[in-house]
């Protein structure tokens, strides 16, 4: 039982490639060979092809759906409306937000694009030559399109279905176009502290409706077997299990007899976690067909009806004292929620996880509330790579604070400083109901200060001012939530937001491992091996992630909100402990030796100082073979974590910007992220996750906006349009981090993939404002388009 | 991509394109390099009966020199505009430009002769032809006509080109010694049209400006020419002052629509500034050559 030949402890464990490596994705390989299995890669005997006929109106009555010509296609076998799922009960589905969301239009369209009816055909060409010929008759209605104006007493009700209903799904409405009220913290100490406070910054701060838009759009392809009456789907599902309790809710099929694989997903970020028509009516086409039914959404279609992120209309007020100390916070939000309410998100409150308002700031005293309201706009409010309404609350407060320093007149770093939540503050309460974990949140602003030599670029700045060129510095210091999360807090109709990991150990000592998580890009299959790694003292190379099968996978809550680490990878940990303590039981057993005289040793057990030791490799056989009397054999096991807190990944960014002051174009000189996500598992994945999450904050502060004019009619929903940023766009990134690990995580990691989205917007905007701080400008509109950025410059006459 | 039903055409020779064009009408597309057609087909804004794909023609891609005549096959990639040693040398503009259109991907398909016969004001170059007083050689089965690019243009969409021609040479007359040019444009990304651009050649001759020529992309219906900015800088030192009066012209001229680019007021401004940066680019050409 000796090495040959030996190595050192160093080797060994670099030989392993456990937690702390910079390992290279191990899904990379079939990635970059194009041999990645995406939904619409996968192509089944016999399938058919579907898709829809939208409406182009933003609000009508249907009066006539006319489907003849459709039918007579050659290839078209079926045109689906909502009459004929009425039978079935599929016209309308049950909402993960407890609202009901139409299947197919149900005499009305209530946004641009809903679907109308569904065409069958053989093949794609088939189906779109179909669609082209379904004649449907509208009668148009007034629609509602401004958010603020839907609770006014004239505004058009646009969902007669539940017009007269006291709630739907959350709490007490009042308004036929009214969601839910939600309010959170002390109004009466908040509303004093304002009247008595020195200072008082008020702002009317909107963070635009964009959209996840995920270079994989949504698609599946159902699959009735009528012989077994086994429902299999393969589609874009961040959360699989979820989605086979709902189809079992909804069609009542038993679980057991359904499937839900999600193969390779080509990125989420929120837009892959709820259920959507194209689903719903691609598994009844396939049980009235009897085959495979395919549908694969267009880019189009994705940006304008799958789940679109914020559309948040915030009014946030500090007061403060002359010092520039923050004595309290209120926000009030008028959420748009577009036709129905579909947001996705795991929360018990309406409004998510948005009273982390208070940031990272020790604010005494707060008060939110947020209104959600139905308009005529593609429906849903999702979080786009964010945990649920938490980068708008970041937006808030890390744009608060800038107006404040400016206000006061106090640097904007020194503004932070003075307010932090203190390191020996830690478990922190905040005034609006969390317990912040942990944090330093002092050393990484002046770790990152010190990075970018903040002074000196102060001083240019000044001199920069005096010559009347543009130049701006923005620095956010965010705290995140994220690790959906904590029973008591998170359910999902009813299920808990645990998650899972079940590993089985081989007799040769390779491993496989199954989550209830799904990858979408953050390379599980990687940093999930090394828990187990580091764990187990088996390489890491040898051991094979599975995940997104709901036949082999144990019980998860899905991947999103940041969570698959702070949730399943503390289950991975917890299930490898597991195993290593039966694994020290066999040891003990074959080494004839107590088993409180034997101590780990990276990859074995050795008997205190002696050179007797037992490789787990050799345990895994031993499991098998020489089991002590009273043990089972084998070498598995499941672990089911419920977290008993959030996590609290942080970090302090700062983005330097020079505007070209004659035609509003911005460039970023320089960016600066420094990220707290606890212990690293993988550096390489952590900076992907960075340079990702970075990039579409960059794209969202930029330009990314779902818009509509005022009959309703989707603007910018197409990549013409819509940013997404390529390599020629991005700016180059400049990542750091401090290490404060998770108390109550069993490897103290956070979640990391998050963070760069939630603090990198307020970053971008901080900076493009401060370059105009001199000007008394206070705050700009996202997106900061060159043409918004122009009308700024030309109002102030800094043009000529 | 779901396009409705087509018949695809690849003919070898000019001869055999003119026929099918003369047999279809209507009813036939010329297929280049297809950044502008297939989109429009994607989205079945266009569902041709025939598509006549001219890629295969090697009589139709190539640069050469000719009597003082640039002439540009119209299959020429954008691509190999930017490698052109020719183009590089005599007439750098269109380099230059054909860097600003799109990615690498596009311009390794997107030809010269679809930009400028396409019809689209959001193309780059047609400002560029009419600033350059380019011409186009059209060919039907009964024969070919020279046009100059200024007479082309009529509206969005809209050309001079009849339903049997195709497009096959482009002729730039060479730029005089001491000729500077620039196109400069500003967008919103990689693959978005202008939210305005310009386009200037100028002549300078012992301290004046003894030739010019400023032409616009995306303002208008069409490309347009700013007879009225060449104006005002013709004659002058292109000194600051003349170079605002010509910016005034050509924002004057320019007609541009409020879109997801930005408002009227905003691109009528970029007109302005893209001309003044134009035109100082162009000068500090002429000093370097």
């Amino acid at each position: 039982m000796s090495d040959a030949p030996e190595l050192t402890l160093e080797e060994r464990e670099a030989t392993i490639g456990g937690i702390g490596t910079a390992r290279k994705r191990k899904e990379d390989a079939r990635f970059i060979r194009g041999k990645g299995n995406y939904v619409d890669d996968i192509k089944l005997p016999g399938m058919l092809h579907g898709d829809f006929v939208r409406s182009s109106h933003a609000h009508a009555l249907i009066k006539s759906i006319d489907t003849e010509e459709a039918l007579k296609v050659d290839g078209v076998l079926a045109v689906i409306t909502a009459k004929d799922l009425e039978p079935l009960s599929l016209h309308w589905m049950p909402t993960l937000a407890g609202d009901m969301a139409a299947v197919l239009a149900d005499k009305k369209v209530h946004f641009q694009n809903q679907e109308v009816a569904f065409v069958v055909a053989a093949d794609r060409y088939a189906a779109a030559d179909g669609v082209q010929r379904v004649d449907v008759e509208y009668e148009e209605l007034p629609p509602l399109i401004d958010p603020k104006r839907a609770l006014d007493d004239d505004a058009p009700v646009i969902r007669d279905d539940v017009a007269e209903n006291d709630e739907v799904g959350q709490g007490s409405r009042h308004h036929p176009n009214h969601i839910f009220e939600w309010k959170v913290g002390d109004k009466e100490a908040t509303d004093a502290a304002f009247e008595t406070a020195d200072i008082r910054i008020r702002e009317e701060i909107a963070y635009p409706r964009c959209h996840p838009s995920p270079l994989e759009t949504c698609g599946c392809v159902a699959s009735m077997d009528a012989v077994n009456g086994k429902l299999t789907v393969y589609g874009t599902f961040q959360a699989p299990h979820v989605v086979r309790t709902v189809v079992s809710l909804i069609t009542g099929l038993a679980e057991s007899n359904i499937r839900i694989v999600s193969p390779d997903i080509g990125g989420g970020f929120g837009n892959k976690v709820g259920a959507y028509p194209g689903y719903v009516c691609a598994a009844a086409a396939s049980i009235v067909t009897g085959h495979p039914v395919k549908w694969i959404e267009s880019r189009i279609d994705n940006l304008s009806t799958t789940a679109f992120a914020r559309d948040y209309h915030m009014t946030g007020e500090l007061a403060a004292d002359k010092d520039g100390k923050i004595l309290a916070v209120r926000a009030n939000v008028i959420a748009d929620h577009g036709a129905f309410n579909t947001h996705a998100q795991p929360m018990k409150w309406p409004a998510g996880l948005f009273n982390i308002v208070t940031g990272s700031y020790n604010i005494p005293v707060g008060h939110v509330e947020v209104n959600g309201v139905f308009t005529n706009k593609a429906p849903g409010g999702v979080a786009y790579r964010c945990s649920f309404r938490v980068t708008e609350a970041a937006y808030l407060i890390e744009r608060l604070v800038d107006i404040l320093a400016q206000k006061t007149g106090i640097d904007k770093a020194e503004i932070r400083l003075r307010n932090f939540v203190q390191p020996e503050q830690f478990p922190y309460s905040s005034c609006l109901g969390w317990e912040y974990d942990s944090g330093d949140y002092p050393t990484a602003l002046q770790t990152a200060m010190q990075a970018v030599d903040y002074a000196g670029l102060r001083k240019e700045q000044a001199e920069k001012r005096d010559k009347g060129e543009l130049m701006g510095i923005g620095i956010s210091t965010f705290t995140e939530i994220v690790g959906a999360g904590p029973v008591r807090n998170c359910d999902i109709v009813g299920l808990g937001m645990f998650d899972s990991c079940e590993i089985r150990v081989h007799p040769t000592g390779s491993v496989i491992a199954r989550l209830g998580t799904k990858s979408q890009g953050q390379g599980h299959e990687t940093t999930f091996a090394q828990i187990i790694a580091t764990e187990l003292g088996i390489p890491s190379d040898d051991i094979t992630i599975e995940e997104g099968d709901t036949d082999t996978a144990p019980y998860g809550l899905g991947t999103y909100g940041s969570r698959s680490t702070p949730v399943a990878g503390a289950a991975t940990a917890r299930a490898a402990r597991k195993i290593k303590d039966k694994a020290k039981k066999i040891a003990a057993h074959v080494l004839e030796a107590s088993e409180d005289d034997l101590e780990w040793e990276v990859d074995r057990f050795r008997v205190a100082g002696s050179d007797i030791s037992m490789k787990m490799k050799d345990i895994a056989m031993a499991a098998y073979s020489n089991v002590p009397d009273g043990l089972e054999h084998g070498l598995e096991t499941t672990d089911y974590y419920n977290p008993p807190n959030f996590t609290y990944p942080f970090g302090a960014y700062i983005c330097v910007v020079d505007i070209d002051r004659f035609t509003g174009d911005v460039k970023v000189r320089r960016f600066y992220a420094l990220d707290d996500c606890g212990t690293r598992i993988n550096p390489m994945v952590i900076d992907g996750q960075i340079h990702g999450g970075l990039a579409e904050a960059y794209g969202i502060a930029m330009g990314q906006e779902i818009s509509y004019d005022e009959t309703g009619n989707v603007l910018g929903a197409s990549l013409m349009d819509y940013f997404l940023p390529t390599s020629v766009e991005t700016p180059e990134w400049e990542t750091d981090f401090t290490v404060t690990p998770c108390p109550h995580h069993p490897i103290g990691a956070k979640g990391i993939g998050e963070s760069p989205n939630v603090g990198g917007v307020p970053a971008f905007t901080n900076a493009i404002v401060d370059a105009f701080a001199h000007h008394g400008v206070t705050h700009m509109p996202m997106p900061h388009t060159q043409a918004k950025v122009w009308q700024t410059l030309n109002e102030l006459g800094l043009n000529k | 991509m779901t396009p409705g039903v087509f018949e695809y055409h690849r003919p070898n020779k000019v001869e055999d394109v003119l026929a099918l064009l003369a047999e279809f009408g209507d009813d036939g597309k010329v297929l280049a390099g297809g950044h502008s057609l297939v989109p429009m087909m994607k989205l079945r804004l266009a569902e041709p009966a025939h598509i006549i794909d001219i890629n295969a023609i090697a009589s139709l891609r190539g640069i050469r020199e000719e009597e003082g005549m640039i002439v540009i096959g119209a299959a020429t990639t954008q691509a190999e505009i930017m490698g052109s040693d020719l183009l590089n040398e005599k007439c750098r503009i269109l380099p230059d430009a054909a860097a600003l259109i799109a990615d690498p991907q596009v311009r390794n398909c997107g030809t010269i002769g679809g930009n400028c016969a396409n019809g689209d004001p959001g193309n780059d170059d047609p400002a560029i032809m009419l600033a350059l007083n380019a011409s186009y050689t059209l060919q039907n089965q009964a024969g070919q006509r020279q046009i100059a690019a200024r007479e082309f243009y009529e509206a969005v969409y809209t050309t001079a080109l009849a339903e049997d021609e195709l497009l096959t040479e482009i002729h730039v007359p060479a730029p005089a010694k001491g000729t500077g040019m620039s196109y400069q444009k500003i967008k919103r990304k990689v693959g978005d049209y202008a939210i305005a651009a310009a386009a200037v050649t100028l002549s300078m001759s012992a301290g004046q400006c003894t030739d010019a020529a400023v032409a616009l992309t995306n303002v208008g219906d069409t490309a347009l020419l700013s007879l009225e900015a060449a104006e005002a800088i013709k004659g002058s030192a292109v000194d600051a002052r003349a170079i605002d009066r010509a910016a005034d012209a050509a924002m004057a001229d320019c007609e541009p629509v409020e879109d997801m680019r930005g408002t009227v007021e905003y691109r009528t401004a970029m007109v302005g500034e893209m001309t003044r940066r134009a035109i100082a680019e162009a000068l500090s050409r002429v000093a370097g050559s």
